[in-house]
């Protein structure tokens, strides 16, 4: 379970989202919506653990444990995995490399070269990760990584933008497989948050709960397919709207 | 051994140079180290040398104990030839000395790549008891295994005067490694060495070079290649010890037609270390190409990394990359690529980055579970990693072996 506490996150001393509460139950995927620039991007790498995304307020505790104050990698280590929007180039280190330092500490038979063909990405193993590679391509090799990684929670930024109609079966196939679509909800030991903008991936995830965020806090909860259908129609501008009108959500 | 002598004329350049202080690096005063006395005996069995000595040597990728990894060997103490041999028929590796008595037409090729008043180093060499190394593939014939050849350094505070003379011959091939060694930890001592390559036409000759000093020596290669038509030259250089003081630039001259020169150096300098490092290729020919990669990292030395590319004929290409890597609080990296170039058809370019580690991306990989120092460590080893197309596998992986050994120290 993932539990978010009055959270509050601040950036290079911009304060950008606020007052954050989120449950996550194990076995449940989460969708997140709203306008660029509401703080998705920053609530993804405040639960990450990045450390430029200092928590100014609340806390985040994961499995029952309180990880507010632990480092990127002890909570990857812990469980967490995170696909980015917009991830580094890292000159040098392939992204075999990278599938390898994924697999550490598995071993149940998963392979680089079967992540690989599984991602269609078998020739980019030799390659500098993130270099040169397309949009599509960024995000399939995220998704592999995280395949490697087998998180307990998932946490995706925008998977599928820029992907192509084919490219995005595939990724939503990816997708199913980390959060465990297939697998009745009890026994599933896995959750995801997904930023998302245009609710593609919502065929391929299991999701019954959605968030739109909007200037750093959450404006409503509800079924994500419904939300979707309402900022379709009528922008995120309506929903900002029947924000303002109602009391903010709280536990 | 004796002197090489050449012509009187040389003679001659070579004295008014004495003084010609190089276009960089630190002068040094060669009244500061004495010329080795001592005449070392030869050494018919390599293997049965001083374990330490051997020991040194493998350090810089010198294998004594098994011969059957290398198609020749040669080993030189201070200004002395201790031992040579090939195994490998068409293969030549000798002295110097003793090929000029060998062969009479070797004097033209003496001092005919570099020249002799280049500065106070080359005409040193010229007016002291020097030798080196003579290596000569023979028309057609190609080595399997690489010759190796080391410049040890055993007596402190002397100058080893070096000139080594490297021909391949038409459509032959040759893979040479060298390592260089001092047996003091932390005497001072001056090398220098000249060493002038000559690759004949549709001739291939990798050169892996792995160095291996202490703190306190100082070092003046002189080294130029001149590479004819279709020829190809891929010369490595590995410096992961330290040393007080290098300059070197090596120049390959594409003189025929598709000629092909690959420069990759890794250098790395701690805290004491100056290094004045680059690589310049002249593309005099139609169709010459080059590729000129150094790697950089410093934890508290200098290192100037230069590369040069000058483009004199039609439809040449080449290419430089200099990147560097300052780990910790200390250390300067100055990278100075230069091109030159005034054909029509003329394509050079360069790329050159000089920085830490970005934050942003020890934190990605620390995302996926690699604690902090993992992180830095798959930077850094990444940061080394050049693919060298050509190397044969073995090189390729003694290679990598010299940098993985001190990666560590790094760290
Ligand atoms: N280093 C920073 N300094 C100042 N402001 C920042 C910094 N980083 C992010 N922000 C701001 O924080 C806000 C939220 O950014 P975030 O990336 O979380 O948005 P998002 O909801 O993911 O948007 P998008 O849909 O465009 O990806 C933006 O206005 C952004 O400009
Ligand atoms: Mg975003």
């Amino acid at each position: 379970m993932l539990n978010i506490k009055d959270l509050s996150v601040a950036v290079e001393g911009k304060q950008i989202i606020h007052d954050i509460n989120m449950t996550i139950q194990t076995g449940e995927t989460h969708v997140l919506f709203g306008p660029n620039g509401a703080g998705k991007s920053t609530l993804l790498m405040a639960i990450m653990g990045f450390p430029k995304y200092k928590v100014t307020k609340g806390s985040i505790s994961f499995k029952g444990k309180d990880i507010t104050g632990l480092s990127v990698d002890e909570r990857a280590r812990l469980g967490i995995g995170m696909s980015f929007q917009r991830p580094p180039v890292v000159r040098g280190v392939t992204t075999r490399v990278m599938v390898s330092a994924c697999l550490k500490g598995r071993k149940d038979g998963d392979t680089i070269e079967k992540l690989a063909a599984r991602a269609d990405l078998q020739d980019f193993l030799e390659r500098d990760i993130n270099y040169g590679f397309s949009g599509g391509e960024i995000k399939r090799s995220e998704l592999m990584q995280l395949m490697a990684q087998r998180p307990e929670l998932t946490l995706l930024d925008e998977p599928e933008s820029g992907v192509d109609l084919v490219n995005i079966a595939l990724i939503g196939e990816l997708m199913n497989d980390l959060l465990e679509k297939n697998c009745p909800i009890a026994e599933r030991r896995c959750m995801g948050l997904i930023i998302t903008h245009t609710g593609h991936i919502l065929d391929y995830v299991n999701a019954r709960t959605g968030y739109v965020m909007c200037d750093g806090t959450i404006g409503c909860v509800g079924d994500p397919h419904e939300m979707l259908a309402t900022i379709r129609e009528k922008g995120y501008n309506e929903c900002i709207k029947c924000y303002l009108g109602r009391i903010p959500l709280h536990e | 051994m004796s002197k090489i002598k050449t012509s009187r004329t040389y003679d001659d350049k070579a004295k008014a140079a004495l003084n010609k202080a190089a276009a960089y690096g630190e002068d040094i005063n060669l009244d500061n180290y004495v010329n080795p006395a001592e005449k070392l005996p030869y050494q018919e069995d390599p293997s049965k040398l001083a374990a330490k000595t051997k020991k040194d040597m493998l350090g810089a990728g010198i294998i004594l104990d098994d011969p059957g990894l290398r198609s020749g060997t040669y080993l030189q103490m201070d200004s002395t030839p201790v031992h040579f041999s090939a195994r490998q028929e068409g293969i030549e590796v000798m002295a110097l000395s003793q090929a000029i008595e060998k062969h009479d037409w070797l004097t033209d090729y003496l001092w005919k790549a570099v020249p002799i008043d280049s500065d106070k180093y080359t005409a040193n060499v010229e007016l002291s008891d020097n030798d080196g190394y003579f290596i000569r593939a023979l028309a057609g014939h190609k080595t399997v295994y690489p010759v190796q050849a080391c410049l040890y350094m055993a007596q402190a505070k002397a100058v080893q005067n070096v000139h080594n003379i490297i021909i391949a011959e038409e459509g032959s091939e040759l893979h040479i490694i060298t390592g260089c060694a001092t047996a003091s930890p932390n005497e001072p001592g001056l090398h220098i060495g000249v060493s002038e390559f000559f690759i004949k036409k549709g001739a291939k000759v990798t050169f892996t070079m792995i160095h291996n000093w202490n703190p306190e020596i100082a070092v003046r290669p002189r080294t130029v290649t001149i590479v004819e038509e279709g020829g190809l030259f891929l010369s490595n250089y590995v410096l992961m010890k330290p040393v007080h003081s290098l300059q070197m630039y090596p120049t390959a001259r594409c003189e025929g037609k598709g000629a092909t020169v690959r420069y990759n150096s890794i250098l790395t300098a701690g805290k004491g270390t100056n290094l004045d490092v680059g690589s310049r290729v002249l593309l005099n020919a139609e169709n010459a190409r080059t590729e000129v990669i150094s790697r950089a990292i410093t934890t508290g030395g200098n290192i100037v990394a230069r590369g040069y590319i000058e483009g004199n004929a039609k439809d040449v290409k080449g290419h430089l990359e200099c990147r560097g890597l300052i780990l910790g609080e200390k250390g300067i990296i100055h990278a100075i690529p230069e091109l030159k170039g005034d054909l029509a058809g003329i394509d050079l370019s360069h790329e050159a980055a000089v920085g830490k580690i970005a934050e942003e991306e020890v934190e990605y990989l620390m995302a996926r579970g690699l604690t902090r120092d993992e992180a830095t460590a798959a930077i850094v080893r990444g940061f080394l990693r050049v693919d060298i197309e050509g190397l044969p596998p073995m090189l390729s992986a003694e290679l990598q072996k010299a940098v993985a050994a001190s990666e560590k120290d790094l760290m």
